[in-house]
């Protein structure tokens, strides 16, 4: 398994091709079955997976910031305890994630030094602030929807350890969302001010988390190749419908709207059609140039910086201890 | 430490909620005490929360947001009993109190400081909440004793979390041995208050714990886990105290403020 796992290195030149590995891998794919750590792989297929499934846990971490600025004004205790459960279990789906694409042989440490240097992305729905306490609401019920939108046809992702930390955490994503919708339906139900509140959060979280399933399929040149290797399964533009279909009958539910005139059912389509998104603003917020970009990736390196003497003294301790216990048995 | 049982009562699935569908009554002695618990454990939460995000490692945002929604949890039972008997609830209680009106160890309100400083805080309150728990079990308050039957299986991961950092910061390196003495020193002034009694307390009988009661257990585990460690029990200044009375230490204000702020800015609102 470690040597598995080392001959895939992302800095070992490309390996010579095994055919008898080759040929396993594909009667894996064409039978829609999962490809273990243990197996061999293309290396495109890795490093397709590497990226992707350190990107998503970096997301999970970054995307601990947003939510967790708000644990120590939460207006309730019961809304204390649920946010400070949820950003938890943001941070446990970071560690699954990263133990994830640890098996395909990168080290959680040179995810970190990616993330913290600015090297790797993350998803730039984290790179928007949370003013308000409805941000708690919006971010559950879209950001957490259009994850769920996303993630559950990875449970069934060609690559075992990653669809298997998928089926853990989208688990716990629709509990994530739920939390949010009842945020928002409390405040819109409660006074004129929390209602406007609601109202004022939605209409900012609503564009970014239809951007959050990428830019339009004609765009995104890597997908049919993903397609391909059973990781994705469906397009950009397929998730992002399904996703509005979901929620325009729930903003109806909350009693408020969806910023987005040309929201109207289409009989023909069987669909909800919708306008055009703001690709600019996307690709600003993707180089970096969104509202908390460097908010949030000084926050993270501040954390991992201050924390290096915390993990020194462990890494130290852990050494004492063993070296105690082999003298304890030579003796 | 694994000699010592305790009672696991029907409390266990106890939750704030239950506690006020059940609607029992406590007297005002009763939630004077319920107060006291249920704002150590909130203004701990408190503390701790700010964590989240913010910890050495990964494993330690999950470690401490565990610790500090257990923390929450038992406040959230402690004030939902306490408000019973004021026709209140808890979040009157957590968030339309002022300062004086707090009944906390000084303790729980020191800054976090470092995570050295945050680890001698754990590690002494969950200590002394163990010891604590572990005797209310057998409160002939019912609810009293429900609530600590099961916060004290949940404390205990907490001392057992504290200890093995409080070990590993001593004897790790130079560095962290350094800033975990400086950890401790900065907060035990604030053991001493912890151990008082005080009238209410007597007034309650075998409702309650005497704080006094507790000491020499606490004196003894702790002892023997900053002997493994190397490490003297800090002497020296001794602080006032007073936090049962409302008096607080300055840090307090600033971080109820941050508790409070959006929920009295909109005080007929629910959440
Ligand atoms: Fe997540
Ligand atoms: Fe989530």
């Amino acid at each position: 398994m470690a040597t598995a796992a080392q001959r895939k290195r992302s800095d070992d030149a490309e390996l010579p091709e095994d055919p008898a590995g080759r040929a396993h891998f594909d009667e894996l794919i064409a039978a829609d079955q999962r490809v273990e750590p243990t197996d061999w792989m293309p290396d495109a297929y890795r490093k397709t997976l590497v990226r992707q499934v350190s990107q998503h846990a970096h997301s999970e971490i970054i995307g601990m910031q947003p939510e967790g600025n708000w644990i120590t004004r939460a207006p309730s205790l019961k809304r204390k305890a649920i946010l400070m459960a949820k950003v938890q279990d943001e941070a446990g789906h970071g560690l699954y994630l990263y133990s994830a694409a640890q098996t395909l042989g990168t080290p959680r440490d040179k995810m970190t030094e990616d993330l913290i240097s600015g090297k790797a992305k993350y998803s730039s729905i984290f790179n928007y602030p949370t003013p308000t306490w409805a941000d708690m609401g919006s971010i559950g019920w879209l950001v957490d929807g259009a994850a769920i939108c996303n993630q559950v046809p990875l449970c069934r992702a060609s690559y075992g350890p990653y669809a298997r930390a998928m089926v853990r955490i989208c688990k716990e994503e629709s509990f994530h969302q739920r939390q949010g919708f009842e945020i928002l339906l409390h405040l819109s139900r409660g006074t004129k001010e929390q209602h406007e509140m609601a109202q004022e959060s939605v209409n900012r979280w609503y564009a970014p988390a239809l951007m959050m399933f990428g830019p339009p399929d004609a765009d995104s040149p890597n997908s049919a190749q993903s397609m391909a290797w059973n990781i994705k399964r469906f397009s950009n533009d397929e998730l992002r419908q399904r996703f509005v279909d979901m929620i325009v009958p729930q903003a109806e539910v909350l009693g408020l709207t969806l910023p987005d005139p040309a929201i109207k059912w289409n009989e023909e389509r069987g669909h909800y059609d919708f306008g055009e998104l703001d690709w600019d603003e996307f690709y600003e917020v993707l180089k970096g140039r969104g509202p908390a970009n460097a908010i949030r990736l000084e926050r993270r390196r501040t954390a991992h910086e201050e924390g290096a003497w915390v993990r020194e003294a462990a890494a130290a301790y852990a050494e004492r201890r063993r070296v105690e216990s082999e003298k304890a048995q030579a003796a | 430490m694994s000699d010592q049982t305790f009672r696991i009562s029907a409390g266990e699935a106890l939750t704030a909620e239950k506690i006020t569908e059940a609607g029992e009554k406590p007297t005002e002695a009763v939630a004077n005490y319920a107060l006291r618990l249920g704002d150590d454990a909130l203004i701990l939460a408190q503390r701790l929360g700010w964590w989240i995000a913010r910890a050495p490692e990964l494993e330690e945002d999950v470690a401490l947001g565990n610790i500090a929604l257990d923390q929450l949890g038992h406040a959230r039972s402690f004030l939902s009993y306490a408000a019973l008997a004021w026709d209140k609830t808890e979040d009157d209680l957590a968030y339309f109190r002022y300062e004086p009106e707090f009944v906390n160890l000084q303790l729980v309100e020191q800054p976090n400081g470092d995570f050295a400083a945050t680890i001698a805080r754990q590690f002494i309150i969950s200590h002394f909440q163990f010891e604590l728990y572990r005797r209310l079990v057998d409160s002939t308050d019912a609810t009293l004793a429900a609530i600590a039957a099961k916060a004290v299986k949940e404390v205990d991961y907490h001392r057992d979390h504290a200890t093995q950092w409080v070990l590993r910061l001593a004897l790790g390196t130079e560095e962290s041995r350094r800033r975990m003495i400086a950890g401790l020193g900065v907060m035990w002034p604030y053991v001493d208050e912890m151990f008082r009694d005080d009238d209410l307390v007597e007034s309650l009988g075998d409702a309650a714990v005497r704080p006094s009661s507790l000491r020499e257990d606490f004196d003894t585990v702790t002892g023997a886990v900053l002997a493994e460690a190397e490490l003297e029990v800090p002497e020296g200044f001794v602080a006032r105290g007073g936090g049962r009375e409302g008096i607080h230490t300055e840090f307090f204000g600033p971080m109820l403020a941050e508790m409070q702020v959006l929920a009295r800015a909109h005080p007929e609102a629910t959440w």
